[in-house]
């Protein structure tokens, strides 16, 4: 009886795979890779350079790959729906791109246990889910060294989208490095509660210029604080891409989200059998995910050599942005001298850093 | 008075201009009786043409009546089925919007990474250099003032020209206007073309002079603003003016307070001309003939002449 029971388990799990096999033809000479966008491709922004990712992956893998994309999937239901469609129509790896996706992904993950999925910026995994993302603190390091020495009014303009840790992180970031070389400079914060209208962001940087910050940076979506910064010839740090296109002369240097080196080595590991589930990838200036705009010819060379040091440490190890002591803004030591925040601690960051004037908005 | 005064305040008009446009142009045009929700499109239509325009030509007035054409040519769209093809307005608005967003993504896609310099300020000698005051009054670009007029005219329009009273007679009872030998059909695609530019030169303003580049959706939901503003004001051109500046206005001051670190809870702040407007609506319903004073009692209703 026992025997039997097994018998037909086995049967039943024979049935259920070959019928997934219908549906998803995870062919090895012939992987379908899936994505989903939360906003047009053509953003200049975080959408936009997860597409160039999605374009170098074809590039890179030629004929073993056919990659498709869905643009403009609000995050909820729909993007349900969407995952849904890709995963049952032969897609036997789909990337998730925003983090409003990680329920839906890992609800439809767990429909589809064939099929391999990957989520940006989440942290909910299973066997067939991995989550990942990218350590923009890198650049915010170095974007931070270069506004402390470039800034005359010692006032840094920062023009924030939502009080979440990734935004948390870059402003400590930032802060922390620009005051190691420049104790004077303060930060200026505003939040805008949207991470995508140009004209609030426009407004906030105009704002921002005129109670005197003489640096911009911005952790939203659209090359519009870049473009204000620009006419009026203030400094700016780009976002996400190099926006120099907007401000030419404005833009000191851009952190870029160069997620090309992770699709390839992810998508190569499903094609040779290596992929594994349950995992969290955070790349960094090593992986080649963040990378950073040519530097401005108007930053003096002693600035630019002390940005690549700062650069080159951190690839190998020895520069980390949050290096002990570290004090909140109450005067509280948060890492220990000699210690650095670990990635719990980055992941779940909710506190500013000394230096930061005003709370965080609830 | 304290120095960030006249900055915030020419962040402001620039905040508040687009906006001007596209409501009182909504305003004439639910006067006559129509509602149309396509604000938003027929906006993001004018933006994407008219940076287009202003890119190739390097013309800004071009590139503004360009805009005012293509927000036109979308109302056109709206005219046609709501008033030939007796189409549900508030379907077809939405259409509209849905239409135009996606519409101007194809048409913008060669566009995104240009810049187009902005529109010129007036600058008089001696006016625009009064300190405060002068780059207030006298510092801005052409379309501002035009804004203001805009609105000045209306208010005029609707309640001293004949065809204002013809307008608003067609938007309060179209069978009566009809009966006394008017075409209402006539006036309303008037209206709605009229609507249709303004929202277009509205559009227009956000991607030459606001943030003067291209990226999709850049109107980011103004359209629905005008479209609120239009009930705050209760289709008051003057007081739609007035809306708009205090919208803009609770916007940038909440930025300016955050920047000097006074404790504004964002959110609530972000939230306030919204609230507003459903106090408004709230206000209104409530006094059922107060509302019937202002709003057109034919708003939305489709017209037939054999009805």
């Amino acid at each position: 009886m026992k025997k039997l029971n097994y018998l037909a388990k086995l049967s039943l799990a024979a049935i259920v795979i070959s019928g997934f096999a219908l549906v998803s033809p995870v062919n090895s000479e012939d992987l379908k890779v899936g994505f989903v966008y939360v906003g047009p491709v053509s953003d200049h922004g975080w959408n936009y350079e997860h597409d160039q990712g999605r374009k170098a992956l074809e590039k890179a893998l030629g004929s073993k790959v056919k990659t498709s994309y869905v643009e403009s999937v609000p995050e909820g239901a729909d993007a349900a729906r969407v995952i849904t469609k890709m995963a049952s129509s032969g897609h036997g790896l789909i990337y998730t791109t925003s983090f409003g996706y990680m329920n839906p992904t890992l609800k439809v993950a767990k429909k589809f246990p064939k099929v391999k999925f990957e989520h940006a910026t989440g942290y909910k995994r299973s066997k067939n889910l991995n989550t990942y993302s990218a350590r923009f603190y890198e650049g915010r390091h170095v974007a931070g060294l270069i506004a402390g020495k470039m800034t005359k009014s010692n006032v840094l303009g920062y023009v924030a989208s939502f009080p979440i840790p990734e935004v948390l992180r870059g402003i400590n970031a930032t802060i922390l490095a620009a005051r190691s070389v420049n104790p004077k400079v303060r930060i200026k914060i505003i939040w805008v509660f949207t991470w995508f209208d140009p004209g609030k962001e426009a407004d906030a940087t105009k704002t921002l210029i005129d109670q005197g910050a003489d640096i911009i940076l911005q952790h939203t979506d659209s090359p519009a604080p870049m473009q204000q910064a620009e006419k009026r010839a203030k400094w700016a740090i780009g976002q996400a891409s190099d926006m120099s296109a907007y401000g030419p002369k404005a833009q000191l240097t851009a952190i870029i989200n160069n997620w090309a080196p992770y699709y390839i080595q992810r998508t190569k590991e499903v094609l040779n059998g290596t992929w594994k589930g349950n995992q969290d990838i955070w790349g960094g200036f090593k992986y080649g995910t963040v990378k950073l705009a040519p530097y401005n010819k108007a930053i003096p060379a002693d600035v630019v050599a002390m940005a690549e040091k700062a650069r080159k440490g951190i690839m190998d190890g020895s520069v980390h942005a949050f290096q002990g002591p570290i004090k909140d803004q109450s005067g509280k030591i948060v890492v220990k001298a000699g210690e650095r925040a670990n990635d719990g601690m980055l992941a779940g960051m909710n506190f500013y850093v000394e230096g930061v004037d005003g709370k965080i908005p609830k | 008075m304290p120095d960030w005064l006249t900055p915030a305040i020419l962040t402001i008009i620039t905040a508040s201009t687009p906006l001007v446009f596209a409501a009182v142009g909504e305003a004439l045009v639910e006067k006559s009786g129509v509602l149309n929700l396509g604000i938003e499109g027929m906006m993001i239509i004018g933006a994407i043409t008219a940076f287009a325009v202003g890119v190739n030509t390097g013309s800004a007035t071009l590139a503004i009546i360009s805009g005012a054409a293509a927000g036109a040519g979308m109302a056109l769209i709206f005219g046609i089925l709501t008033l030939i093809l007796m189409a549900n307005q508030v379907a077809t608005g939405l259409a509209l919007t849905l239409f135009g967003l996606g519409l101007s993504a194809l048409i913008g896609h060669g566009y995104v990474g240009k810049t187009f310099p902005g529109l010129p300020k007036l600058d008089l000698p001696v006016l625009s250099d009064i300190p405060v005051l002068g780059p207030i009054l006298f510092g801005q670009d052409f379309w501002v003032y035009l804004s203001i007029a805009l609105a000045i005219f209306m208010a005029w329009f609707l309640n001293n020209a004949r065809w204002g009273l013809l307008v608003r007679a067609v938007g309060e009872n179209h069978d009566a206007a009809y009966a006394i030998g008017y075409s209402v059909k006539f006036v309303r695609m008037m209206t709605i073309l009229f609507g249709g530019a303004c929202a277009g030169i509205g559009g227009a303003y956000l991607s030459l002079a606001y943030t003067p580049f291209w990226v999709e959706n850049m109107t980011a939901g103004r359209g629905w603003i005008a479209l609120a503003l239009v009930v705050f004001a209760s289709w008051k051109p003057i007081r739609t003016l007035v809306g708009a500046y205090l919208f803009g206005g609770i916007t940038i001051i909440q930025l300016h307070g955050q920047g000097i670190g006074i404790d504004v809870p964002a959110p609530i702040m972000s939230m306030l001309p919204y609230l507003a407007t459903v106090i408004v609506l709230v206000l209104i319903s409530k006094d059922a003939s107060r509302s019937l004073l202002n709003a057109p009692a034919c708003l939305g209703k489709s017209f037939h002449s054999s009805s």
